[in-house]
């Protein structure tokens, strides 16, 4: 299942730091983040509740890249 | 501006303000460190906080670690002003990068502001507005002047002229009337229409556009991951750089020339070097160009899905199309009027007088060739023969209307015709009175597009059909295409396309064009499957990787053009960027370079990347 959610960030190398932490996280089989359009779309395994998932995916985030948003 | 910005830029102002009444102070000692560190955290708070937060999660290596690390450390070596001077350029540019990225972003989002806000439905005689999701199919909608349409459906009312360029980059506007099809996303210009709608919203054409559009720039070309992959390396291998910088030479020195250490020498070199490395004009503008490419591209009616597929366009080489609906129209048109004894409106005249009741094809196209209303009352006797043609008494006369069968029949000698297409012989009282030729049209500015392939570089131009060898010769001479393959087959046209692959050189790239009506799997075997006049067909969409919204080939050139813009933009500014900043880098470690270069270094370079990277938006001329 692919969502699309938009984020805030505000450079192009913390997007793509977003982009790796969002991929690292267990339960999210892809993710692309898209600094041009500020939206992030992640694709999720099979099985996996989203709204868990992207509490993962935000914390990890947040880990990489202090600044950022992504609008759940 | 956004908050952030104003913030932002209200800091740097009291920045410059303070930093300027400060070197004009005379202060000495602790009393000139105290003074600089107020612009300097005035400036830079923000950034020391976030390079701290790094230290803290791990992740060290950005650019907030390098300014910190750079700023405070000339700051450590005396060197009050440039410290505070580095953050502040560094917090300019920034502040540009997001000013542009910003506005390239709302630019770019309104050229492809086609999204309805709501659309009217008719209540109790009450036009209501609703939001277009909650319409359902066969639900009838009211439109009126300046307004979108904001569902594909059908006029069940009314006549206008709408207006398609936001769809199509096409400026001539399209007129409708009641049994015509209306696309959603044109916009109504002077009638209100009444529609009834054929599609859900998340099924209309504006839907699937905005979909392809917005998702575009999410698949990644091969520049701009090898650009991430670079900036994920290269920070952290210019820090290992520095800090090699700052202690290898004085220790070499020290013990084996027995010289001077230098510390502050090197260190300062090390510190130039961190913020020099800064990787942002990279990353910010290779996107930044890719965005603005796909961007000026869909204003003109070209959308690529992805900047994957502008780099794989780009580099085109060979280009095979498909004939019908790619070059030629589709449709049975009068191409010609030969060997008539009449007027060629004469002919038309009586021609459409005789098909007054057929609804053949044929007849469809005489009709629409006449264009008037073919007077009814003039017609008597007609006689409509299967498979030969019709005879009719016109005023009176008798007239035969039909193939070559018909002719011999009545006995009547006639005139072979030497072009293709369907042939309509016409007799008037017994007399072979000429010949109307029916054909498939070659598009007006088919043979331009051919040629404007050539200009742009296309090696090969190859057409496949599935009609007729003499047919397809014939549009192939005339259009200028180099190979033509006829009588295919839909599965043959794919393995033609897969021999075509396999004969090419890799470095050139094979772009199929099609229309979308069964050729969806030559489409995507294609190293490019571009799809033309996609308005409506969802297969053509789907399976395309650039969609012309239009017809017309001569989009196919532009969009190589635009591609091969938008890369040559995207080289320039890696090339650019990285280029200075080795040459910075060199300099920095000779001790050539100060502080000051290293800023323009970061910063300079970015703006300047920014500033090329907009260019790409800019394709109208191309």
């Amino acid at each position: 299942m692919k969502k699309t959610y938009k984020i805030d960030v505000d450079c192009a190398n913390c997007a793509n730091k977003m982009e790796e932490a969002a991929k690292k996280t267990a339960g999210v089989k892809d993710a692309v983040v898209n600094f041009m359009t500020l939206k992030m779309i992640v694709e999720f395994e099979d099985g996996k509740d989203p709204k868990a998932v992207m509490q993962d995916v935000l914390k990890n985030c947040k880990k990489v890249e202090d600044d950022c948003e992504i609008f759940l | 501006m956004n908050k952030k910005q104003k913030k932002m830029l209200f800091r740097i102002i009291i920045a410059i303000i303070l930093l300027a009444v400060i070197s004009f102070l005379p202060l000495e000692g602790y009393l000139r460190l105290a003074a600089y560190l107020v612009p300097y955290l005035v400036i830079g708070y923000d950034i020391l906080k976030r390079a701290g937060k790094g230290i803290i999660n791990r992740q060290v290596f950005d650019e907030n670690f390098l300014m910190a690390v750079a700023t405070v450390g000339a700051i450590l070596l005396g060197e009050y002003q440039e410290g505070t001077a580095v953050m502040l350029f560094y917090q300019i540019g920034e502040l540009f990068q997001s000013y542009a990225v910003g506005k390239s972003r709302r630019n770019i989002s309104e050229l492809m502001d086609i999204r309805p806000d709501y659309a009217n439905m008719e209540k109790d005689g009450k036009l209501e507005q609703v939001d277009p999701d909650e319409v359902a199919i066969g639900s009838i909608i009211v439109i009126q002047p300046g307004e979108k349409v904001p569902i594909d459906g059908v006029v069940v009312e009314g006549n206008a002229s709408l207006n398609t360029s936001a769809l199509t980059g096409e400026s001539a506007p399209r007129e409708v009337h009641a049994g015509e099809e209306v696309i959603s996303g044109c916009i109504n210009m002077t009638g209100v229409l009444k529609v009834k709608t054929t599609k859900e919203f998340g099924e209309s054409t504006v839907s699937k556009i905005l979909e392809l559009v917005e998702n575009s720039s999410s698949r990644k070309s091969k520049s701009e991951n090898f650009i991430s992959k670079f900036a994920r390396i290269y920070t952290p291998a210019v820090c290992y750089g520095a800090v090699a910088l700052a202690l290898l030479p004085p220790v070499v020195r020290m013990l084996a020339l027995g010289l001077n250490p230098e510390w502050g020498v090197w260190v300062y070199r090390a510190l130039t070097f961190l913020v020099i490395s800064c990787p942002c004009a990279l990353v910010i503008s290779i996107p930044l160009s890719f965005f603005a490419g796909i961007g000026g591209a869909s204003k003109e009616g070209i959308l690529v899905k992805g900047s994957n597929y502008l780099e794989t366009l780009s580099q085109t080489g060979i280009v095979v199309f498909d004939k019908t609906g790619t070059m030629t129209r589709g449709v049975f048109e009068v191409s010609g009027i030969h060997h008539n004894q009449l007027e060629e409106e004469r002919i038309l005249e009586y021609a459409a007088l005789a098909e007054r009741f057929s609804s053949h094809p044929i007849s469809k196209s005489i009709k629409r060739a006449y264009g008037k209303e073919p007077d009814q009352s003039r017609v008597s006797e007609v006689e409509e023969i299967g498979g030969h043609g019709i005879t009719a008494k016109i005023d009176g006369i008798p007239v035969a209307l039909g193939n070559a069968k018909l002719m011999n029949s009545l006995h009547i000698e006639y005139k072979e015709c030497h072009h293709v297409g369907t042939v309509v012989h016409l007799a008037i009282d017994g007399a072979y009175a000429g010949h109307i030729l029916i054909s498939d049209v070659i598009k007006p500015t088919a043979k331009a597009a051919i040629q404007a392939l050539k200009k742009a570089g296309v090696s090969k131009t190859v057409m496949l059909t599935g009609d007729a060898k003499s047919v397809a010769e014939q549009v192939a001479k005339e259009l200028d295409i180099s190979t033509v393959y006829s009588e295919l087959l839909p599965a043959d046209k794919v393995a033609k396309v897969e021999e075509l692959l396999e004969a090419k050189t890799p470095k050139k790239r094979l772009a199929f064009v099609g229309d979308g009506i069964n050729d969806a799997p030559v489409l995507s075997r294609a190293d490019i499957g571009i799809a033309m006049g996609a308005l409506g067909s969802d297969a053509a969409i789907e399976a395309a990787d650039v969609v012309l919204m239009d017809d017309d080939p001569l989009k196919i050139a532009k969009a190589i053009r635009i591609a091969r813009k938008c890369m040559r933009i995207v080289y320039e500014n890696i090339y650019f960027a990285i280029g200075v900043k080795l040459v910075c880098l060199l300099l920095g470690a000779l001790g050539i370079a100060n502080m000051w270069l290293a800023i323009f270094a970061d910063v300079g370079v970015m703006v300047l990347a920014v500033l090329n990277a907009i260019r790409a938006l800019f394709v109208r001329k191309l």
